[in-house]
């Protein structure tokens, strides 16, 4: 399969590496401490700041490489709260049936028929902003979303004769969801993994640029903005520099979503 | 009765349940959350006889119930209450700014919906050529950054660098429309930029779908023009996907602009809502969130409701 | 020498294909096909599917769908080559001088435009009739494909017409502009028997009347030798054979027209029924949830150990039901299945094992019955495993076994469905049923998506596992020919209800009740002629009447 991957998906996939290497390792590759005030408000780029510095005088690359550990911290929690919760409710759904599935498939239509950002708004509004209410949070609104694309995936699945002749054979229902339904809905759902984690970036980011994300002095990619946005009517453009973080990410996750999804797609047209 | 009627009725139906299901599950996360309006006006340091006090005086004691039915019969009734900040009235404070925020929408709207489609058009035209790709890639960067930060980077280069429209946004009664329409111009490019790479992508996979019907090669092969083609038989197809893709991404903008209008700080309803999400307002929060509610329902309804007019097999029964 | 109306010389068609994991190629999927075609004249082009006979209908009218992409030879029609024609003159041949009937009208038809305009729109856009005009001849030609109403149907949407209405308001749409030639493309393939007759007649007189050149494009030969002149048989985008209609039915040369000819008539002997049958379902009665209308009326029918018995009927006949209540999959409302000596439960869920054992099922589509991610080597290993908990080389030694059985090499143990052909794929289905030892399969008109020869092949292989295993089957079929290569018994099928049952020779001997006689007399014979006898038949009774 390795061979086969596309130059753009190889792209993609270097880039969220070093994106995620990068996180990882912030402690360590950071030039400076993450709230440490090391020159002047808006120092331009120089060989000691090779981004220059923000609007209380830290370290703009170093706040960059701690807000991107942030930003992709919360983000990875977030997907993978709303995606064990998302996956798990769907597939319980679609195979059970009846009132369990029409209880959570109501419950799912009515939270997706409040937009996400307005509902996190007004719970955000009630409870102390800290770090695991917005994984929570945005784990649990996003996982609406995860819930209908795993229920229809396995909904699908689950009227094929394959899986007919399974439950014919007399096979249980863990054989049925794990190995009849399961692998076939696996590839999908992957793909679905990463457009989930770019909306769970743009989103924490969106709540901490509005003040309501993640507080200072911890960066993140949506707080730099804030902290910096002072500085663009006077032309300077430190609070543009997630937006190149964000962007690159953004579209790297992409072009390896699309690629996973194409891989699908082509082996369903092989088949016949 | 006509069944299309009927339909139609029951779509409207469940839009209205839906908005009571929604403003009940607004009002309920207030009640189930840790805190309520009184620690939120007292902070964490209130003493326990403070916050009972204020409790007793807010009617915060009496059924959850009781209070939901006050307050939701209240906004139907125009009467939103007070904010607990600054004592104002809530439906005065909103009226004026819906109608902003709406203004807006209204414009970003008439700028992007036509544009989407002609690009929508265009991608079609050439199909899997540059114009397509160059336009997917656009759109592709334009989905992957946020929206502030889509607004902060024209500002940088428009407002800023070529002195190119205006950093804020403010506009106020004593503005005409032209003066308004100058004041607005960058938030409307960039909500323009946001809703505009959803719903051509939409229109195009829309578009699409309709030409690779066994209708459209039966036309082709009666030897019809390729405009004969697309205006006799796939438009009339593509209407009803079309408009739905419209109406979804109007519901999109709607939320869009609470963003853009604190980029811009702009006076409407989103920079309202952040406002009080702040100062942690509830009566306010509350208000704004239904309101905002309502408008996605609405759109969304509308947009079912089209598309069951639109369909053929549902206009004309068996 | 005068020139034949249409003269195709060494035509090419190419296109390209996208094969996964590999990068896309260009493949040649006619190799050089040549032939000529006069007015009032009638050519058959038959093969099985991937033969490229709708392709070259298409190269008629310069077409190419999708990828497919006219790489040489000549087409000539009304005297030029239309292959080379400019953009403006090919628009006035397609819709005007060619037009095109294709096999799904249902999909043909726009949905949200009234018939009449779309059957009319051709004509008038070509500038040939008036609009009034247009409309008169399309009220002429619905009366003459014998539509009910022809005055008003025109008037309705797609949606509200039946698929054989929808299908001959096709014929209408092709023939309204006065053509020179039209092109048939498997025009009757979706209907049922007793429906096609009537299209496939009114599609004969409409091409006798008028006068066009037709190109009739089909998979079964019995079909294209009631309408044709001449035939041309395809195979892989090569021409297999071409001659008068006369000489491929009753003198073949090749041997694949030879195979072609003679599908279907594989010989079975009827075996006696004895005396303790294995499945008895006794006066079963059942709707679908949600509904207020039985699919099945006190049905009652029988299988003996190691026979066949084939229930027939149309689509809506309620046979795939019958099939649902006896493996449980939908409880009956009344009556009982008595299978090997005891009564089975109802509900599926709640069976004992030995039951679903001893009970299997093969479906229709072999793609969607088998799990894409599993191997046939796990497809097949899986039942031994689960009833009889083998387990290693035991394991691997039945499978080999079993594969040798459904006549698959050595090395399919390792491969995915997808990696298959489609007889392939449907004999490791057969393999899956027979590796739980049942006593008997359910085959779910298992032949029905496969190409003739191939499931000839299927049923002969079915015939032979029979004898072996002694393992009795409910055979469910729309298709007579296939009933007669492999019942013993028959059930006939009408709305939920048996109308006759017996054995074979017992139904098939008249007298018949007047369902049978219709589904009879309408399957098609490779016979010259036999439309026109069946028809005339039909006539002379109900003048009778």
């Amino acid at each position: 399969m390795i061979k086969t991957i596309p130059l753009s998906a190889l792209i993609g996939l270097i880039i969220t590496g070093v994106y995620f290497f990068v996180a990882i390792f912030a402690g360590w590759i950071a030039p400076y401490g993450m709230a440490e005030v090391v020159g002047d408000v808006w120092e331009p780029a120089s060989g000691a700041h090779l981004l220059g510095t923000d609007n209380i005088g830290r370290d703009l690359l170093t706040r960059m490489i701690y807000g991107g550990q942030t930003t992709i911290f919360i983000a990875t929690a977030g997907t993978i709260l709303s995606f064990v919760t998302g996956s798990t409710l769907g597939f319980l759904a679609a195979v059970l049936g009846g009132w369990a599935d029409q209880l959570l498939s109501r419950l799912v239509d009515l939270l997706m028929a409040i937009p996400s950002l307005i509902l996190a708004l007004v719970i955000l509004a009630m409870v102390p902003v800290t770090v695991p209410v917005l994984i929570l949070v945005m784990g649990l609104l996003d996982a609406t979303r995860v819930f209908r694309l795993a229920r229809s995936v396995a909904v699908d699945i689950n009227v094929m004769d394959y899986v007919e002749a399974a439950s014919l054979r007399g096979e249980g229902r863990l054989w049925v969801i794990f190995r009849e339904i399961l692998p076939n809905a696996l590839s999908p759902l992957v793909a679905e993994l990463g457009l989930r984690f770019i909306f769970m970036v743009l989103f924490i980011s969106t709540l901490s640029f509005l003040g309501l994300g993640v507080q200072p002095p911890l960066a993140d990619w949506g707080g730099i903005v804030k902290e910096n946005k002072d500085g663009i009517i006077y032309g300077i453009g430190a609070a543009l520099y997630p937006a190149i973080a964000i962007a690159t990410l953004a579209i790297s996750v992409n072009l390896v979503a699309d690629w996973v999804l194409n891989r699908t797609t082509s082996l369903k047209g092989g088949r016949g | 009765m006509h069944p299309i009627i009927k339909l139609i009725a029951q779509r409207f139906t469940l839009g209205i349940l839906l908005l009571v299901a929604a403003s009940v599950l607004i009002f309920g996360l207030t009640e189930a959350l840790p805190g309520d309006a009184a620690q939120a006006v007292l902070g964490q340091a209130a003493t326990p006889e403070s916050l009972a006090n204020l409790r007793e005086e807010m009617g915060l004691n009496r059924p959850a119930t009781t209070r939901y039915f006050e307050w939701f019969g209240g906004i139907l009734q125009g009467d939103m209450g007070v904010s607990i900040i600054n004592r104002l009235d809530i439906a005065e404070s909103v009226g004026k700014r819906l109608g902003n925020t709406l203004f807006l929408a209204f414009w970003a709207a008439i700028v992007s919906v036509p544009l989407a489609i002609f690009l929508g058009l265009l991608a079609v035209r050439y199909r899997n050529r540059w114009p397509d790709k160059l336009i997917s890639g656009v759109t592709l960067t334009t989905i992957s950054i946020p929206e502030f930060l889509i607004g902060y980077v024209l500002v940088y280069f428009l407002a800023v660098k070529l002195g190119f429209g205006s950093a804020l946004a403010m506009i106020n009664d004593s503005m005409t429309l032209w003066q308004k329409l100058q004041s607005i111009m960058l938030p409307v490019m960039v909500l323009t930029l946001v809703v505009l790479a959803h719903m051509m992508r939409m229109t195009r996979a829309a578009i699409l779908n309709v030409m690779q019907s066994a209708y459209i090669e039966t036309a082709e092969l009666k030897g019809l023009s390729i405009f004969n083609v697309i205006a006799k038989h796939a438009f009339p197809n593509a209407v009803s996907p079309i408009v739905n893709v419209v109406m979804l991404n109007l519901a999109y903008l709607v939320v869009g602009v609470v963003v853009i209008e604190v980029v811009f700080v702009y006076p409407g309803m989103g920079q309202f809502l952040v406002d009080a999400v702040t100062k942690r307002d509830v009566p306010v929060v509350l208000a704004c969130g239904v309101i905002f509610a309502a408008i996605y329902i609405g759109l969304n309804m509308l947009a079912d409701i089209i598309s069951i007019l639109a369909n053929p097999r549902l206009r004309h029964p068996k | 020498m005068s020139e034949a109306f249409v003269r195709v010389r060494d035509l090419k068609i190419g296109a390209t294909v996208y094969p996964p994991g590999e990068k896309p190629h260009d493949i040649e999927i006619v190799h050089g096909v040549s032939f000529d075609l006069e007015k009032g004249k009638v050519l058959g082009l038959i093969g099985e599917s991937g033969a490229g006979k709708s392709t070259i209908g298409l190269a008629s009218m310069a077409y190419g769908r999708g990828g497919v992409e006219l790489t040489g030879g000549e087409v000539w029609v009304n005297g030029r080559d239309i292959l080379k024609t400019s953009k403006g003159d090919l628009r006035a041949l397609r819709g005007g001088e060619v037009t095109y009937v294709s096999q799904s009208a249902a999909a043909s038809f726009n949905p949200a435009k009234q018939i009449l305009e779309q059957v009319t729109e051709a004509a008038i856009r070509h500038g040939k009739f008036t609009k009034p005009e247009a409309e008169a001849r399309a009220i002429v030609l619905f009366e003459k494909l014998g539509l009910p109403d022809p005055q008003n149907i025109g008037r309705r949407y797609p949606h509200q017409v039946s698929g054989g209405q929808l299908q001959r308001c096709m014929s209408a749409l092709a023939l309204c502009p006065e053509p020179d030639l039209v092109v048939f493309d498997e025009p009757t393939t979706a209907l049922d028997v007793t429906t096609q007759i009537d299209v496939l007649m009114a599609i004969k007189e409409a091409i006798r009347d008028t006068g066009v050149a037709a190109l009739y494009i089909t998979h079964d030969l019995a079909v294209v030798a009631q309408v044709s002149d001449d035939i041309m048989v395809l195979k892989m985008g090569d021409m297999v054979e071409y001659g008068s209609v006369d000489q491929i039915i009753n003198r073949p040369q090749e041997a694949y027209t030879q195979a072609l000819v003679s599908v279907r008539s594989i010989e079975h002997e009827e075996k006696q029924p004895t005396s303790d049958p294995v499945l008895i379902c006794e006066n079963i009665t059942a709707r679908y949830k949600g509904t207020k209308f039985d699919v099945l009326k006190d049905v009652t029918v029988e299988v003996h150990p190691g026979q066949t018995l084939a229930v027939v009927g149309e689509s809506g006949s309620g046979k795939s039901t019958l099939a649902r209540v006896i493996t449980g999959l939908l409880p009956q409302r009344e009556g009982r299945v008595h299978f090997a000596g005891r009564d089975l439960n109802p509900v599926m869920r709640t069976r004992p094992r030995e039951d679903l054992r001893e009970l299997q099922m093969i479906y229709q589509m072999a793609d969607t019955a088998m799990n894409p991610r599993q191997t046939v080597g796990t497809i097949i290993g899986r039942p031994l495993e689960f009833y009889f908990g083998l387990r290693g080389a035991e394991k691997q030694a039945r499978i080999q076994e079993l594969l040798d059985e459904i006549e698959l090499g050595r090395g399919f143990q390792d491969r995915y469905p997808a990696e298959l052909s489609g007889g392939q794929k449907q004999r490791v289905c057969i393999a899956r049923a027979l590796a739980a030892k049942p006593k008997l399969i359910i085959c779910d008109e298992v032949t029905s998506a496969l190409d003739p020869l191939v499931a000839d092949g299927i049923l002969k292989l079915l015939l032979d596992l029979q004898k072996i295993e002694d393992v009795a089957y409910l055979f469910i079929t729309h298709d007579l020919a296939t009933v007669r290569a492999i019942a013993d018994s028959i059930a006939v099928m009408y709305q939920g209800e048996v109308v006759r049952y017996g054995t074979k020779t017992e139904v098939l001997r008249p007298p018949f009740d007047d369902y049978t006689d219709l589904l009879l007399s309408s399957v098609p014979e490779m016979k010259l002629g036999w439309l026109e006898e069946v028809i005339a038949n039909r006539k002379m009774e109900s003048a009778g009447n």
